[in-house]
């Protein structure tokens, strides 16, 4: 059974009395020891889908429609309750900002052992032992000194390695990573990240990487759901994204990097235009009002989904669409 | 190419931040935020200064910006040492010399409408009478790609790529020669990224400007400059220009960053080894012995930990600041 499966998930956000959708299809899905990257811009959903899967939509937010199967458990029906349980021993996450989501005014050992006292039932003295073990496996050392340290006291890459220990300790079955290390160096970015799909491998953990750096992508996941406007609008192996991006804007993001492997004078080809304001409604495909290629279907009618070898894609003018039709006609 | 002075000139640059402690705030130490940094930027050409936080870089620019007092070294702007200006040369240098910040939304004043933020320089220079300023703000707008109504709009009204647009126009209002970008497209989304890069270098063409370009991410820096720097704990690790620092970096460090870098290719990442850098930039209040950088180089030895290194050319135009790397020994 895959581990966790997300289908035509909608969010809406309400606000004077008015509902908007924020979310309007998200779906992909991951499974154990698998890295998913889900890509996007500001503003794609791609952060509020990752919450809706852990049941931390803020107030005014809410599921609307579709389903997140984990473990075979729909999460859009189960009670708060439910949901709390699996928080941390189901499912943990590791968020942007490692400043902002530790407790400033608790020290790094009562951090880390929550949960395990909480989920787990351990005694202080065995969540200590095991805090100690975890704070080694994410290679801080002398882990006995940092127990007893506050957030502040440690380096931003310090802190994200925190994260991951605490992410780690129920040992859950799937990590949600949100922009991971936007917030780090380069160096220490690199630490990280390597760090934390070594650990998802190596206990079979599922991971869902959200991030806009393609780059990343490329080094670290198997497979990638590109989001925008609130819509996937590709899902494919991040060697087939790669090597035959179908979508227009999945094009138009790889055009966009500049890259260190290729001569210095490439031109970039930016995306025009700016993404879609969710409030103000937009008929069709949402990324049409930019698009290099679009006709008037674009902006009458939704694309739906085809697939083509695993390679999945939601654009009236992609060449897996032409191919498709082709042989309908034919 | 024609031996011109360049426009900007740094030499020998310290800069050091007190560290006050107790009730008197008494001075006990020094945090050296730039020790000893020189480069030079001939003029229509862009400098890059890349490094991790706390690496100096942006201590740099202020100095060169005269928004900070360096400890010694000297700035050189079109000939003229800068701290020896008076306040009508002052004045003009500023005019000269403009920057673009990284966040738009905190560098634009949110009390201000675009049209007023752009034509603010220009009625402080009196560079303009008054009725021509609507029309002149216009033709900002324009050259940076945002419609004249957008003189009417306030910040929040705008998406980061527009500010950061009204942040260009603003900058150009004075005719600048030099632009210093700090971080200036660090804070764009992907897609906007590329279209704030690409007016950045169609601006150069156009009015041929000069920039300072100061950044984190290496393959944006590789991108915009002629010649970068790169930066490690308030020195200058490496410099050279542009091509062959990226592809036969002298330096470990400036190695482990490009390393760091993930490229968008699956099949290229697989197939490379990565070992990233261990351990982290110690604190610049108290760095390390000799080569600042030998806690976390592979190939430090004994001398690394005694000795600082010099920037010593180990090609021609390629400076190294590292004993592992082979001087260059001057022909004939």
């Amino acid at each position: 059974m895959t581990l966790l499966r997300v289908e035509n998930l909608a969010i809406d956000v309400a606000r004077d009395g008015q509902s908007c959708r924020l979310v309007h299809d998200a779906h992909f899905s991951v499974d154990r020891g698998e890295t998913l990257a889900i890509v996007g811009e500001s503003g794609s959903g791609k952060s509020l889908t990752a919450l809706a899967v852990m049941g931390l939509l803020g107030e005014g937010l809410s599921v609307s429609g579709g389903h997140i199967l984990f473990d075979g458990e729909d999460l859009t029906t189960i009670s708060a309750r439910r949901h709390n349980d699996l928080r941390g021993s189901g499912i943990a996450m590791i968020f942007q900002e490692p400043m902002t989501s530790l407790n400033p005014v608790r020290s790094i050992e009562r951090q880390l052992t929550e949960g395990m006292r909480l989920k787990n039932r351990l005694s202080r003295r065995a969540a200590r032992a095991r805090a100690l073990e975890l704070l080694t496996e994410v290679g801080i050392s002398d882990p006995e000194r940092r127990l007893k340290q506050y957030p502040h006291q440690l380096s931003g890459g310090m802190r994200q390695r925190v994260m991951i220990a605490i992410a780690l300790s129920c040992e859950p079955e799937l990590i949600l990573a949100d922009e991971p290390t936007t917030a780090l160096d380069v160096t220490i970015q690199a630490q990280i990240l390597s760090l934390t799909s070594r650990l998802c491998r190596d206990h079979g953990v599922g991971l869902v990487l959200i991030t806009h750096n393609l780059g990343i992508v490329a080094r670290h996941a198997q497979n990638v759901a590109v989001m925008y406007g609130g819509r996937v609008v590709e899902r494919a192996t991040a060697r087939q994204l790669y090597r035959d991006p179908q979508h227009p804007y999945t094009q138009g993001l790889l055009a966009s990097v500049p890259r260190l492997d290729l001569p210095r004078d490439t031109p970039l080809r930016p995306v025009p235009g700016a993404p879609p304001d969710p409030t103000v409604a937009l008929p069709g495909c949402r990324f049409h009002p930019r698009c290099p290629k679009a006709s008037d279907i674009c902006a009458e009618q939704v694309p739906d989904f085809i697939a083509e070898g695993g390679h999945e894609v939601a654009c009236w003018n992609s060449g897996i669409q032409k191919l498709k039709s082709k042989g309908a006609a034919a | 190419m024609t031996t011109t002075r360049p426009l900007l000139e740094v030499n020998d640059l310290h800069v050091g931040f007190p560290i006050r402690k107790g009730f008197f705030q008494r001075t006990v130490g020094e945090v050296r935020a730039v020790s000893g940094v020189s480069f030079s930027v001939p003029r229509g050409t862009s400098f890059g200064l890349v490094g991790e936080s706390g690496c100096g870089k942006t201590t740099v620019a202020r100095a060169v910006l005269q928004l900070l007092e360096p400890t010694s070294g000297v700035i050189r702007f079109d000939g003229e040492d800068v701290a020896k200006m008076d306040a009508v040369a002052l004045s003009r240098f500023r005019g000269r010399v403009q920057a673009v910040f990284q966040d738009p939304f905190s560098s634009l004043n949110p009390r201000m409408s675009t049209g007023r933020i752009i034509s603010e320089p220009l009625r402080v220079h009196r560079l303009k009478p008054e009725s021509e300023i609507k029309a002149e703000v216009a033709r900002l707008l324009d050259i940076c790609g945002l419609p004249a109504r957008f003189a009417d709009l306030y910040p929040h009204e705008m998406s980061g790529g527009q500010r950061q647009r009204v942040g260009i126009a603003r900058a150009l209002a004075m005719n600048p020669e030099l632009i210093v970008c700090d971080e200036a497209v660090s804070a764009l989304d992907v897609s906007i990224q590329a279209q704030i890069i690409n007016l950045l270098e169609g601006l150069q063409k156009e009015l041929g400007l000069t920039y300072l370009f100061i950044g984190h991410d290496l393959s944006v820096v590789r991108h915009i400059c002629d010649q970068v720097a790169v930066m490690y704990l308030g020195r200058i690790a490496e410099t050279a220009p542009s091509d062959p620092l990226f592809a036969s970096p002298k330096h470990p460090y400036t190695q482990a960053l490009i390393d760091a870098v993930p490229n968008p290719d699956p099949d290229y990442e697989a197939g490379r080894e990565i070992v990233p850098l261990e351990g982290e930039v110690p604190s610049p209040a108290n760095p390390p012995s000799g080569c600042f950088f030998h806690p976390r180089c592979p190939r430090a030895t004994d001398r690394c930990r005694r000795e600082v290194p010099r920037l010593d050319p180990v090609e021609p135009g390629h400076m190294a600041a590292c004993w592992e790397t082979g001087t260059l020994v001057p022909a004939g």
